[in-house]
């Protein structure tokens, strides 16, 4: 199947794509990479009267630092971010994405406002206590991750609003992550989506007790979630396998996952225990 | 109608084209390269890639118009001087293809690789083509042509 026509705006400045958002509103939808959007269009799943691509204007394509925070422009490509971003957590979600010729396309600030509940770079910014700039002709918002995603495919950007940046916290050089996933293929870099994903950060004290601990999942809820119950579990505690294997089961009691082709319900709880387990236990390492 | 100006294979276009227009079809209808193949249409398979600016790439998942002012290189251009690319000429010499039709894809997505001369272990090789689907399944071939042809 072919995409059904569509009006065609290629802005060149932030101010003219926010106009055509203003004036378009509901109709039209932001294209940047496309790696997402362009397939349901071709299946016609998606068949928005209004493309805005934003991939032409050069103010959106930065990577730099602010204050305390890593800025990432929406412009910027996934591959640019995996090597010049400088977030190591981001970097080792980013290698789970598609294949290399789909992150040359897609963007990072894309992938979060596609919201697909099993994609890697929600759970990556979550984790990350990530922010995302939405701006419209009304003026600028910054959400934090977690309020930002909303449900499946859908976040808290309004109809005229552009996800222009998200700020990702940078944290001490200390901080370790982990990046997990199981996927219907084996292998590294499969390319598929993931059945379950976990990002994982924590810091810790000289003693090697967690002082922060945060832990998101992909695939196992309606969003990316954190599992901020076994999170807590974990803060200000001595890593044992006790208390990694409690909040391990803690983060899979407080998913919610759902059944589909590749996975039931118990199996991806299944998954979270198991991933959120391994992560937690790279951390302690 | 939008104009768009794009170099394909080292020659520059300026083409009138509707926005629904995608890559792979502009490239195979308008520019009757029609080495460019079209599996899936969902960025699935592989069998589309291109060289957008010397990196693989999707052309199913581009519109024409996204690659303004951009470089596409297609599978057409690997023998372009009239001899056969090294990992063209491995291929064939390691039967490393049935029905052809995923093969421009494979070439597309490995001939950056190749070109750069790092020698390519299998795991490297199998890696690089995760995203090309053969439903011949001669995956085996296939890598023992690219880790052959890295090494050339």
């Amino acid at each position: 199947m072919k995409p059904t026509a569509f009006e065609y705006l290629a802005p060149e400045t932030v101010e003219e794509a926010l106009n055509a958002l203003a004036e378009h509103g509901e109709d039209a939808a932001v294209l940047a990479g496309g790696q997402s959007l362009v397939p349901m269009m071709n299946l016609r799943i998606s068949a928005p009267p209004v493309l805005i691509d934003i991939m032409r204007i050069p103010e959106l394509r930065f990577i730099r630092r602010e204050d305390e925070s890593v800025v990432i422009g929406a412009g910027v490509r996934m591959t640019q971010a995996e090597g010049e971003a400088g977030v190591p957590l981001l970097t080792a979600a980013l290698r789970h994405v598609g294949h290399p010729a789909i992150r040359n396309c897609g963007t990072v600030c894309g992938s979060l406002a596609h919201a697909d509940p099993a994609a890697e770079v929600p759970a990556a910014l979550l984790a990350l206590d990530g922010q995302v700039v939405v701006r419209s002709v009304r003026g600028e918002r910054i959400l934090p991750a977690d309020e930002f995603l909303r449900s499946y495919f859908t976040t808290a950007r309004e109809p005229d609003e552009l996800v222009v940046a998200v700020r990702i916290p940078a944290g001490p050089d200390s901080r370790r992550v982990a990046f997990l996933e199981a996927t219907p293929r084996l292998g590294g870099s499969t390319g598929e989506f993931a059945t379950v994903a976990v990002a994982a950060a924590a810091e810790r004290d000289e003693a090697g007790r967690f002082t922060h601990v945060s832990l998101a999942l992909a695939g196992a809820a309606e969003r990316a979630v954190r599992a901020r119950e076994a999170e807590s579990l974990l803060t200000g505690a001595e890593p044992t396998a006790a208390s990694i294997d409690a909040a391990a089961e803690q983060a899979a009691t407080a998913v919610d996952p759902s059944d589909d082709i590749h996975a039931d319900r118990e199996y991806r709880r299944h998954l979270s225990r198991v991933l959120a387990r391994r992560a937690l236990q790279e951390l302690a390492a | 109608m939008t104009a768009v100006s794009l170099t394909v294979n080292g020659i520059a276009y300026e083409l009138d084209v509707p926005p629904r227009l995608l890559l792979a079809d502009l490239l195979r209808e308008r520019l009757g390269l029609t080495g460019t193949k079209i599996g899936c249409a969902m960025g699935a398979c592989g069998a589309c890639t291109v060289l957008l600016d010397g990196e693989p790439a999707r052309a199913c998942l581009l519109f024409a118009v996204q690659a303004h002012d951009r470089h596409v290189r297609t599978v057409e251009d690997l023998s372009a001087g009239g001899e056969p690319h090294p990992l063209q000429v491995a291929l064939r010499e390691h039967h490393g293809l049935q029905c052809g039709y995923c093969t421009p894809g494979m070439l597309m997505a490995l001939a950056p690789l190749i070109e750069s001369g790092q020698p390519l272990d299998r795991d490297a090789a199998r890696e690089a083509i995760a995203g090309n689907l053969c439903r011949c399944t001669g995956y085996e071939t296939i890598v023992d042509a690219v880790v052959e042809a890295s090494r050339r």
